[in-house]
């Protein structure tokens, strides 16, 4: 049988560094087939004696740009594959991808809203491709991201949401900050939990659609609360990564 | 975010969407917005949404309500099996 995901290679383009561990790479795919914002690609490496590890990372750019996909990855401490593409991968450098995979943890603009998105870390990468691609389809879904970090200094795409949010076409970042805020900061301070929750959901009401990316921690807090206040199960997507980097 | 590293069982717990690709290689279309019945206590879940233990000699999916065994993969040289005893269906729309 024929794979629809089959391997292909990817040239590394630009790296950015977003925070100190995390960096997005810009991979050209020239056949890319497009995918659908919240998907991901299975990246796989192989030594020259042949051992080959894979792992998932979420595509954390809009399917309307051609030709090449971004991946966002925070370097995991003794993470093979994360410190690798850290450590070694440069510019022009090939790289062994299939995808685009997964169509349960997806948004695209014609499903319409309100949305609530709750990241935990670099949970918010594939939730960043929903708000990429909601800005780039004009949609003005009322949105709502809720994004725990644990320092100021480790919220990912910082500039880019506070650009976003600037743009008055009705998303709104609410930041939490669990470990260390900086002076005067006025947004949360502590972990993700049910009032917090309750009270980022209150303006969107029961019938948002709600994306949930992050540590399973989290996640579980999260997707619990939702069913409490009484959203319908099947409208709320959850995602969970390990420590490992998944 | 929760650090839960300290904890080897949790560690490994992820959801379906971290087996999307070796499903979809198998099963020729995407699996993890396919929902399924457990055959222990009838919940039916997407497969995105059952949790995926994948630090063992194969990947296991449990269903998120009972966590009763739903579908199993062993990936071996010659060979992938697929255990589906503990699903009452798989339930694959036609388009």
């Amino acid at each position: 049988m024929a794979s629809p995901i089959a391997w292909r290679i990817a040239t590394v383009g630009t790296i950015r560094d977003e925070t100190p561990t995390v960096r997005s790479f810009t991979l050209g795919l020239p056949d890319w087939p497009g995918h659908r914002p919240g998907q991901h690609v299975d990246l796989r490496l192989t030594a020259e004696d042949g051992y080959s590890v894979e792992r998932s990372y979420s595509i954390a750019s809009e399917p309307e740009r051609r030709g090449e996909i971004d991946l966002t990855v925070e370097r995991i401490e003794d993470g093979e594959v994360s410190a690798f593409l850290h450590d070694v991968v440069e510019p022009g450098d090939r790289l062994e991808v299939r995808g685009p995979i997964g169509g349960y943890f997806v948004w695209e603009a014609p499903l319409g809203g309100p949305l609530l998105l709750v990241a935990g870390g670099s949970g918010v990468v594939p939730l960043m491709a929903i708000l990429r691609h909601r800005r780039r389809t004009g949609s003005h879904v009322p949105t709502r991201l809720l994004s725990s970090s644990r320092h100021a200094e480790e919220i990912i795409y910082r500039d880019e949401l506070d650009a976003l949010a600037a743009a008055g076409d009705g998303l709104e970042v609410i930041h939490t900050l669990t470990r260390s805020q900086p002076t005067g900061w006025a947004g949360y301070a502590r972990r993700i939990d049910d009032r917090m929750l309750a009270e980022v959901l209150e303006p969107l009401g029961v019938s948002a659609r709600v994306y949930i990316c992050g540590p399973t921690a989290l996640v579980e807090v999260a997707a619990n609360a939702m069913v409490r206040l009484g959203l319908p199960p099947d409208r709320v997507r959850t995602e969970r990564f390990g420590p490992t980097g998944t | 975010m929760i650090d839960h590293s300290h904890d080897p069982s949790m560690e490994r717990e992820l959801d379906g969407n971290a087996l999307a690709g070796m499903l979809e290689t198998l099963f020729g279309s995407d699996m993890t917005a396919v929902p399924g019945r457990c055959a222990h206590c009838s919940t039916v879940n997407m497969v995105g949404a059952m949790r995926a233990y994948t630090g063992g000699p194969g990947a296991v999916l449990r269903c998120p309500a009972c966590d009763g065994v739903v579908l199993r993969v062993v990936e071996r040289v010659d060979a992938t099996y697929v255990d589906v005893r503990g699903a009452a269906y798989l339930r694959f729309e036609r388009r």
